[in-house]
């Protein structure tokens, strides 16, 4: 028994070591930010002067209408790219599933192809596909989204992939069917309520990416929140750290309190729940 | 099926554009000077320092991240540990580039917090100009982001070993090393060396955190191909950067085969 507990203390005690080593490294850098960007003039004391401009939004979008012009595209393409992706997505990994199975390799096969081609050879293959949508439908930065939806396949499949193992499409759409339910209705009324979970996820990191996005941005001219807070940089070094820093924080709120929402949600609570309700239904 | 439509237009037709065009001059006669074109001491030099620097930090990331992915694994499941470190994770990993340069500039500028840090230790950084060279500071920042992405790859691995398989190596007179060397070891062999080949192709083919480093300088492949993108000087440069592109593509192909390779024995162990 005392071996036991000599192993637990042990353990504990690598753990802390090793988590507050890493910590130091990964924070180190970030309260660099943070100090970078409360420092007074000439490196001399200390004020809260950025981050009070960047408070003011009337301020921010007259004086760094880049910045803004970047945000709100950002936030365009964050809630574009996941729909597109899901419209895309869900109907044909369902179908699959149910009428075309042999087909299911294929759509694995194209969903992770993006893992193989770096966001960069897809600039150099977008490039002429571009020039005709630019040509068809004009140049707002909102079309970026195609090319996005693009990047996150691998990720929001996969998401989407376990939700959908979890759950008897099959069965779900046959009983559905045979209530008289069409399939418009078996999909947005069965099949999508059970894979909340799994849409949630996949939409969350569809957005992450998105407002993480860079190289397409940059190299196809368009500004996104990452190329202002690019190119601000090397006018006005102090607000773009502070912009990244707060985007860095922003995304980490993001993720924590979807670690809640999901766990919850995906936990075994509920379906343990739904088989008691099963089993409570015959009585 | 739409989805078909739409993947061959905005996935497949830019591959095969980046498979066909660097086999065309510029007038679309089949040709292989875009290829003998990788020959380039430039080139050369480039796909070299990004192979290095992305199996450095793969390497280095996946040790140092394996190690903490371990750490976090110990603590209880859902515990605040837990999810603080994969979400900071998830965020360093997915969410940086520009950003993440930005922190190491600020850090290491003149007055910056680590400057003053280390050389309060004596360590001086000579203004941090060591930061923009691509076999320092920019492995740094990738290590940066490679443990990180270690920690989400690897954590469903770790969590995979049960805590009976240690109780059986003890019942049976094992020691904990025994337990490491014979156990725990042979089992997170396959999706350690998957995770770090995951890690390296994330290394070869990133580009805004490098780019936001050192914008003029092109050290790396990558940044060699938006160079070569942007760049409307010379004529014939463009599907120079094809023959790049494709380089990197079949680089990343071969990596990203082995890995699916390992990755099928890895799962052998990772039901759940």
């Amino acid at each position: 028994m005392s071996g036991r507990s000599r192993f637990r203390r042990r353990q504990r005690a690598f753990r802390w070591v090793t988590l507050s080593l890493l910590l130091a490294f990964f924070a180190l850098p970030l309260l660099g930010m943070l100090e970078f960007t409360t420092q007074g003039r000439g490196g001399e004391g200390r004020t809260l002067d950025t981050w009070r401009t960047l408070a003011d939004v009337s301020t921010v979008s007259l004086e760094y209408p880049a910045l803004r012009e970047g945000f709100l595209a950002s936030v365009g393409l964050g809630v574009v790219t996941p729909l597109v992706m899901l419209v895309l997505l869900v109907p044909t990994m369902t179908w699959v599933r149910l009428r075309l199975p042999g087909l299911s390799r294929t759509v694995e096969f194209i969903c992770l192809l993006p893992l193989t081609v770096p966001a960069i050879v897809l600039v150099v293959g977008l490039t002429p596909i571009y020039a005709w949508v630019y040509y068809l439908v004009g140049s707002s930065t909102l079309w970026l989204s195609l090319a996005y939806v693009i990047l996150v396949l691998p990720y929001a499949y996969r998401a989407l992939d376990a939700g959908l193992r979890a759950i008897d499409v099959r069965t779900l759409a046959e009983a559905a069917r045979s209530l008289g339910a069409g399939w418009a209705t078996v999909m947005w009324r069965v099949i999508l309520p059970n894979l909340r979970t799994a849409v949630l996820s996949a939409s969350f990191l569809s957005v992450a990416l998105v407002l993480g996005e860079f190289t397409i941005a940059s190299l196809f001219s368009k500004k996104n929140l990452q190329v202002a807070m690019f190119e601000l940089g090397k006018s006005d070094a102090k607000v773009s750290v502070a912009v990244g820093l707060a985007a860095l924080v922003f995304g980490f709120l993001v993720l924590f309190a979807m670690s809640f929402v999901g766990s919850r949600a995906a936990g075994p609570s509920r379906f343990s729940r739904f088989r008691r309700s099963r089993k409570e239904t015959p009585a | 099926m739409p989805f078909f439509a739409y993947t061959t237009v905005f996935l497949l037709i830019p591959t095969l554009v980046v498979v066909i065009g660097a086999f065309l001059d510029g007038d679309n006669r089949p040709t292989l000077g875009n290829v003998e074109g990788l020959t380039q001491p430039s080139v050369v030099r480039g796909l070299t320092q990004s192979l290095i620097l992305s199996a450095v930090t793969s390497v280095g990331g996946a040790v140092i991240g394996g190690v903490l992915a371990y750490a976090v694994s110990t603590a209880r499941e859902g515990s605040v540990t837990r999810r603080f470190f994969s979400s900071l994770c998830g965020v360093l990993a997915q969410f940086g580039g520009v950003a993440l340069a930005f922190a190491f500039i600020a850090s290491f500028s003149a007055q910056g917090l680590l400057s003053v840090l280390l050389g309060r230790v004596g360590l001086v950084t000579g203004g941090g100009l060591w930061l923009y060279e691509w076999d320092k500071g920019l492995m740094l920042v990738y290590l940066y982001f490679q443990i990180p992405l270690m920690l989400i790859v690897f954590l469903p691995a770790v969590e995979g070993l049960r805590p009976q398989w240690r109780e059986a190596t003890e019942t049976l007179g094992g020691t904990t090393w025994t337990y490491w060397r014979r156990v725990a070891a042979p089992i997170l062999f396959p999706s350690f060396v998957g995770a770090t080949l995951l890690l390296f192709t994330n290394a070869f083919s990133a580009y805004s955190t490098a780019k936001a480093l050192v914008p003029q300088a092109n050290p790396l492949l990558p940044l060699q191909i938006g160079g070569a993108l942007s760049s409307e000087v010379i004529l014939g440069q463009e599907n120079l950067g094809k023959a790049m592109a494709l380089a990197m593509v079949v680089v990343v192909a071969l990596v990203m085969t082995l890995y699916a390779w390992i990755d099928k024995r890895a799962s052998r162990w990772m039901t759940r």
